[in-house]
This record gives C-alpha cells, structure tokens and sequence, in this order.
C-alpha cells in the first residue's frame, strides 16, 4: 500500500527551484491540504513574483499570477467573484511585507475569506540574494554586504505580529520547515487555513519560515540548522490570532 | 516491509532526506549522474526501511514514493 | 421604450456599467470621478453585486484584474493621478489578456495638478498607458447620453477583444446633467471565455492567467498576436463623427468637451460665412486615420481644439500625413477655451478674412 507520494493537486511539471530548497515542501504541503479537503477543482491559487513567480504550473487548479505584492488584492477580486470557490496566495516575504504590505495589511482587515500561504526566508531569491524586509539585523545580503544595519535600514517586518494587531483576521500562524515534526505542524496549519475559508471564517494567513540555501551561501542541511539557530529565535513559531480556536499567544 | 521508489531523474541531490532517515539507509551516489546532472539519492538497504516517509516528508521534490 | 432621465454624466457611466452586466466594481476616491463610486456603492448591494472601496488605486486595479480572470464584466474609475497609480495593473490586464474597463474623468496634471477639467492624459491613455507594447480602446464621449453609450460599447469591446477599454472623459462630462436614457431593451452579447479561471472542476486541464512569458521567443509570439488583433480593431472599430464637414475648407478635430466648444464656435463662422467643420474622434484609440486623410485632400487647415499642450496635433499630423498644417487651440490647467476663443482661431486660421 501506498503511504506516501505526490499529491494529485501537483502537476508533474518538475521544480525549477535550488537543490533543497524548502519551496517544494511547501509547495506539497498546500496540495496535500487541497487533496484532502477535496477541493482541487474549486480552488484558484495565485502566483506572486520572486521565487514562486511559477507556481501556477505547479499546482493543477486554476492559476493566476499576479503583479509583485499585489497576490491579496487579484485573490479578492477572484473570491468576490464567486465566493464559492477556495482562492489562495502563495506569496514571499518581499513580494507580501515589502512592495505588497498595503494589500496584505488590508486583505487583512477586510478579514477578506482567502487563504494566504507567506513563505519568509529573509531574503529575496529570484534576484539573486538581496535584503529583504524580513532579513535579520546583520545579515549579509547582496545589498547589506555588511550585514544588515538597522540604524540604516530598519528592522525586520515580524507580520504575524504586525497582522495580529487588527480585529479583521481570522486566523495568522507562523510555522516552519525544518524538520519533520514542523513540517507536520505546518501541514495542520495550513489545512486549518484552508478549513477555514470553506468554513467562511475569513482571513488565514500561515508564515512559513523557510530556507533559501543558495542565496545563503549554505547546504541545504546548514540552511536548516540556520532557521533553528537564527530564524525561529527572531520569528517565534506559533498562533498569533485564532479567534475560533482556545489557544492563542 | 516497507518500499521506497525515487524518481531518481527529479532527484537534485540536496541530501535534506538522507539526514532525515532515523536509520541511516539513504545515501547520494557520487558516482551516479541523473538527467538533471545531480548525483541522486539512493537507498542502501531497502530491507531495513520501516517505511516512516520522513524522508520523503522532507523532499522538497517529491521524487519518493512509500509503501508499505 | 425607455423614459429620459437628468443625470450626471458619472452617474450615467454607472448605471449603463450595471446594464452592460457588470457587478463588480473596485475604486479608490478621487475628484472629479467619486459619484461613480458612490453611485456603486448604493447600487451593487441591491443587485447582489460587489461594490468594494480598495486600499489604493493600485490595489482597485489588481482587484479588477482578479475578477477579470474569472471571465465577469468588471470595471473601475479614477482621474488622472490615480489611473497612473492604475498603469501597473493595466499593462499586466494586456499581458494577460483580460477585458476590463476603466474610466479616467481626467483633471489637470501633471503632478497633483488641479480638480478641474482637462484632456491632458491623452498621450497616457492612447500611447502610454503602461509598461510594454500594447494598447487600450479608448473612448471619448461628449455628451452625457455617450458617457453611457460608451460605457455599453467599452465592456462590449473589452470582451471582444480580450482588452482593456478606458473611457476618457473629463471633469465637465463627469459633473454635467443632461438627459440620459439607459435602453432598458439594449442588446448585450455575452462571449464564451473558456480560458477563464472558474474552478476546473477536475474536468479539465487548469487555466493559467499570466502575462509571465520568459522565453523570448515566446514573449514575441504573444506581442505579434496582439498586434495583429490591434490591426483589425483599427480597420474596423475607428468611430468619429462630421459635422460641417461637406464643403468645409478647415477643419476643426476635437473630442469631448472641447468638441463641444467647437461645435458653438463653428456654427457662428458659418453664420460669418466661413467654411468650416469638425471631425470629432470617439475613438481616440483606434484613432480616425481614415477620415482625417480624405479631409485632408480637401481643406487649406485642421485645427486641433484641446484641453492640453498640444497632444492629439500628433496623431492628426501622422493621420493626414503632415499634408496640411494642423495649428492648436488650447487652454490646460482646468481651464476651458470658450467659444469665442476657438472661433478667433478659425477667423486666424481662415486668413484673418471675415
């Protein structure tokens, strides 16, 4: 009996991304959830720009792709269309907190009833490695080759925190990648944001926090090591708003 | 017993599932090429796997399939 | 039959968008345009549409887009520093192929320029409305009555084409009051969009909506296709009205108010015994090559009336193929030329005679 294979909400179009990098395990962890849920075929995801920008060949629903940080604002559009169907966001860090906040914040507030999947690995990928909005103080990037100075340039967007501020959203749980017991808790927290929006709660946000080995300058296995070290103690892992649920930080 | 199928071709070789195995069956052939030109993983002794799929919960690729 | 009623020509936009089928409306406010807005806001809850206050202008236009993807009639409305917050959104809409429509009741630029009316988006909305080769259909009404008969035609075009229509009017046709009669019997097509994101259903095999092409090769085939789709749009959907024009030996080109203006002006010259007319694009993209060369064989002038610097006196140069002079009559800033103004224009223009 087969226990484990691809999900059929995947195409088998071949990942373009980096050896061991954790897009994939995300990518798989939200087409687990459409299989089970049983959705695939009422479910439109959207695309961001960055690393992801091809998702929409990867996942076997209806795909949009849409304008850098604008994921949230072309997902209301879709929902309000027919709010029948499950939209969901695959979107980076700089693509939703930097060039696409306002939309972010917003969709937010609306407590507009999507799915929002923030894959944070402090950094952007696609253009080759510069700093983002969630890159940790002193981090090298290409464009913080002395680490990133906050006196200069700020410090890191922490939205689950930010996000659980508003009365609107429903549901903001930050997760990670990096092992198999937080990849089985992400599994459950996206499903739940998934649940949700069937449900009709509303806004569900889940923050990955993932890896980018490459633009690091790590092996896959010491860019894991890096978000135990580094990434979780600055993105604590947990529920930041759940307004159905009992736990809440 | 337990089964593990890979899609070697798919395979980029980051080795994420290697460290994963509790058992310590996976391995990447360094003398092995696939399509892609990455040396894929490979299991060393299908006879001890338990078939826990923490390695292929760990692929970022999905090139391993479980049965058990 | 349908009774004539006094609207507001932003009003009248509105409510011929609700008969032309549309149920979604995304906008951010700005003047000289906001009664669109809260036109839809009243309306859209009493017809089980969306009507949705965006976070910005670039948020409205990506929303537009998303309902766009699902093959709905969707529309949104600014003026002019907000639909250039919108040029984002409409080159990725031409990227993507989507129909939209998009209204531009244009105020004075640029910059935070002025609320009060002005042509001056004309090289934005017919050359320049984004990044990338493409195009919109642009449409300039200048009568209340065509803010709404434009409306009806722009989403009609926008679906038959899988673009973007913009109605480019301005701050007076967007306050004005005139009868307006919305035909209740107005005949609207609907068009088969199987490319359209609704849910596969797991009965076929996924739409993608995207305007991501990396391969060069592949980006190129798109642009040429779309061109060639903009070639038959200019062979056949060009639309431009005479008036004067059968003896005429000036020729005045304007649209929208400033068509208006003209029309006051040229009927005094004539009154004067000076032989003048006017050709009046509705189209400003297809723009009216046609016409325009054929006058262009028979009047001494053109005139280009304007509320900008000079923009369209391009366009009719190119279209008359510099055969004859073409000289402006302008004013910006908000300000209207009054009739007096363009027909001292015409009297310079007819030689200083009469």
């Amino acid at each position: 009996m087969i226990v484990f294979d691809k999900p059929k909400a995947l195409t088998d179009a071949p990942l373009h991304y980096c050896p061991g990098c954790t897009h994939g395990i995300i990518h798989r962890l939200v087409a687990e959830a459409i299989d089970e849920l049983g959705i695939e075929g009422k479910t439109i995801g959207v695309a961001p720009v960055g690393c992801s920008v091809m998702a929409y060949d990867y996942f076997s629903c209806d795909m949009v792709e849409a304008a850098h940080g604008r994921a949230p604002a072309v997902a209301t559009g879709i929902k309000r269309s027919d709010p029948s169907n499950i939209v969901f966001t695959y979107q980076g860090d700089g693509d939703l907190a930097s060039i696409g906040t306002a939309e972010t914040v917003h969709a937010a507030t609306r407590n507009e009833n999507i799915t929002v999947i923030f894959v944070n690995n402090a950094i952007y990928g696609m253009t080759g490695g510069q700093m983002a909005p969630t890159s940790l103080p002193g981090q090298v990037t290409q464009t913080s080759p002395y680490g990133r100075d906050t006196k200069l340039c700020g410090f890191p967007v922490r939205v689950c925190e930010m996000l659980s501020e508003l009365e609107g959203p429903e549901y903001l749980e930050r997760v990670a990648v990096n092992n198999v017991k937080n990849i089985k808790k992400a599994k459950a927290a996206i499903k739940k944001a998934f649940e949700n929006q069937i449900n009709g709660k509303g806004f569900s946000l889940v923050e990955v926090v993932s890896t980018c080995p490459t633009n690091w300058g790590m092996t896959p296995k010491d860019a894991l090591k890096w978000v135990d070290d580094n990434m979780i103690p600055y993105y604590p892992l947990g529920v930041y708003k759940d307004r159905s649920g009992k736990e809440e930080k | 017993m337990a089964k593990l199928t890979f899609k070697t071709d798919l395979c980029k070789g980051c080795g994420l599932c290697v460290d994963a195995c509790p058992k310590n069956l996976l391995t990447i052939a360094k003398d092995k090429i696939n399509q892609k030109g990455h040396s894929p993983v490979e299991i060393t002794n299908q006879d001890e796997c338990i078939g826990c799929a923490f390695c292929a919960t760990m692929c970022p690729d999905c090139i391993i399939t479980v049965e058990r | 039959m349908t009774e004539k009623v006094l609207m507001k020509g932003n009003e009248a936009i509105a409510e011929a968008a609700i008969k032309a089928g549309c149920r979604h409306y995304f906008g951010y406010p700005i003047t000289p345009q906001t009664e669109i807005a809260a036109y839809m806001a009243k309306r859209m809850p009493k017809i089980e549409g969306t009507f949705l206050q965006a976070e910005s202008e670039i948020a409205a236009i990506n929303m537009v887009y998303g309902v766009a993807a699902t093959g709905k009639r969707v529309m949104t409305s600014s003026s002019s520093p907000g639909i250039a917050l919108k040029s984002e959104g409409l080159s990725y809409l031409a990227g993507a192929d989507l129909p939209a429509l998009v209204v531009n009741v244009q105020r004075g630029g640029p910059g935070l320029g002025g609320i009060q009316p002005s042509q001056s988006d004309y090289f934005q909305a017919t050359k320049a409305g984004g990044h990338g080769d493409f195009r919109m259909i642009v449409l300039a009404p200048a009568f209340v009555q065509e803010m709404a008969d434009l409306t009806i035609k722009g989403f009609d075009l926008a679906d038959k084409y899988r673009m973007t229509s913009m109605i480019l009017a301005d701050g007076t046709m967007g306050q004005m009051m005139e009868p307006v009669e919305i035909r209740e019997d107005a005949e609207i097509t609907t068009y088969d969009k199987p490319w359209a994101v609704t849910g596969t259903g797991c009965k076929r095999e996924h739409n993608i909506v995207n305007s991501l092409f990396l391969k060069p090769d592949q980006l190129e085939k798109t642009n040429i296709e779309r061109y060639e789709r903009y070639k038959l749009i200019e062979e056949s959907e060009a639309m431009y009205e005479e008036f004067m024009m059968e003896d005429a030996e000036i020729c005045v080109v304007a649209f929208g108010i400033a068509a208006r203006v003209s029309q006051n002006a040229i009927v005094e010259a004539r009154k004067q015994g000076i032989k003048v007319g006017m050709i009046r694009p509705i189209t400003l993209w297809p723009f009216p090559k046609k016409p325009l060369l054929a006058a262009a064989d028979k009047v001494n002038k053109f005139i280009s009336v304007e509320l900008s610097m000079g923009q369209m006196v391009e366009d009719i140069e190119l279209a008359i193929r510099c055969k004859k002079p073409v000289e402006l009559c302008n004013r910006v800033g908000g300000m209207i030329p009054s009739p007096e103004e363009v027909l001292a224009k015409i009297k310079e223009a007819n030689g200083g005679k009469n």
